[in-house]
């Protein structure tokens, strides 16, 4: 559900570096443990574009996988996201738990990212350039 | 048509996290310090703020955000302690979180000059209030013992943002499932250098402890130093 509000904060980031100029597509880094749903952000960033220069923009999504480090023993691990239900067990296997010493709390790694790479704009025709 | 690609690198957030420097600079030059107060809806953090902020040693002022409406704000204002309501309804059905931008709206309201402590009530949600950093000194949340134990697990991005966790409806517990070994379980799993409390708010069991613990905030190291821009 948040992103909606994610979607809004890419579009910002864009739209300040199109500088005006129709925007093709996006490119992103984004971790898994940010909890993005890659569809659902594809589908809100499409209504936010909606009549501006990023309307119509594809969103090239890449999943960068998490890696967490141990602090007490330096093991690295991915903990996959949780699951959406959790059903008969609410004792899952804890993922930020370090598999190898059981050690809470684990440093990210890698896994937090929520970043924007890099954008495709269509060139204006030099009397239409930006004015800014 | 020719395409330029261009080379941005940059954390879609980082707009907000500007402003956010900008709301924590405007604070520290009054030297308040803010707590970002978040939860789910009906957890009970405006109760807790009725409970423990009458009294308080610090002089306190609280940044309502919600929705739609002035419930909360005028619930909070009968304790005579300075209240500003900040809506994120603009015609859209509402942000269902804050973020550094609104509450910058919303500082010609404060009297940051007569606070020491602003406390932040977010809007109810798990999710994106946890994203959002607003310029807050310190992130609190609370979480009611009706919201069953697996919430760590289910949303680890707001329990692993917070340094304080405080359980709330402890009344309830004996009409409940709830399993609080499992909940702390749970809660070490994703962010183990929590500070965590047990209270009521409603029979005020614990509630001096998060009175203590906010008053420790507004007296947090760099509290009675200038601000260090110029």
């Amino acid at each position: 559900m948040h992103e909606l509000s994610l979607a809004g904060a890419i579009h910002e980031t864009v739209t300040r570096h199109a500088e005006g100029r129709p925007v093709r597509s996006v490119q992103m880094r984004i971790g898994r443990l940010r909890q993005v749903v890659p569809d659902s952000l594809e589908f809100y960033f499409g209504i936010v574009a909606r009549d501006t220069p990023v309307e119509g923009a594809a969103l090239e999504l890449e999943l960068v996988d998490a890696l967490l480090r141990c602090g007490v023993c330096d093991s690295e691990w991915d903990p996959a996201p949780p699951p959406a239900e959790v059903e008969d067990d609410l004792l899952l296997p804890p993922m930020f738990r370090c598999p190898a010493c059981e050690a809470g709390g684990g440093e990210v790694v890698r896994g937090e990212e929520f970043e924007v790479e890099s954008i495709v704009v269509e060139d204006l025709a030099p009397a239409e350039t930006r004015n800014g | 048509m020719h395409r330029t690609k261009i080379k941005v690198t940059e954390d879609a957030l980082d707009a907000n996290t500007t402003i956010a420097q900008a709301n924590r600079a405007d604070f520290d030059r009054d030297r308040v310090r803010v707590v970002n107060l978040m939860s789910a809806p009906g957890a009970g953090k405006t109760r807790l703020l009725e409970a423990a902020l009458p009294g308080l040693g610090p002089r306190v002022g609280v940044l309502e955000g919600d929705v739609q409406g002035s419930i909360d704000a005028d619930r909070l204002a009968a304790l005579h302690i300075p209240v500003t309501q900040l809506n994120t309804d603009n015609g859209f059905g509402g942000e269902c979180h804050l973020d550094a931008n609104m509450v910058r709206t919303a500082l010609p309201d404060l009297p940051l000059a007569e606070i020491d402590l602003l406390v932040v009530e977010n809007v109810g949600n798990l999710v994106c209030p946890a994203e959002f950093r607003i310029g807050e000194d310190a992130k609190a949340m609370v979480c009611s013992v009706t919201e069953g134990e697996d919430k760590p697990l289910k949303y680890p991005l707001m329990f692993r943002t917070c340094e304080l966790v405080v359980v709330n409806k402890l009344d309830l517990l004996d009409h409940l499932d709830f399993d609080l070994d499992k909940f702390f379980h749970n809660l070490d799993a994703v962010n183990p250098d929590a500070e965590r409390m047990l209270v009521s708010a409603r029979t005020g069991e614990g509630v001096d402890a998060f009175a203590a613990w906010l008053t420790a905030i507004a007296e947090r190291e760099g509290a009675a130093e200038p601000a260090a821009t110029g």
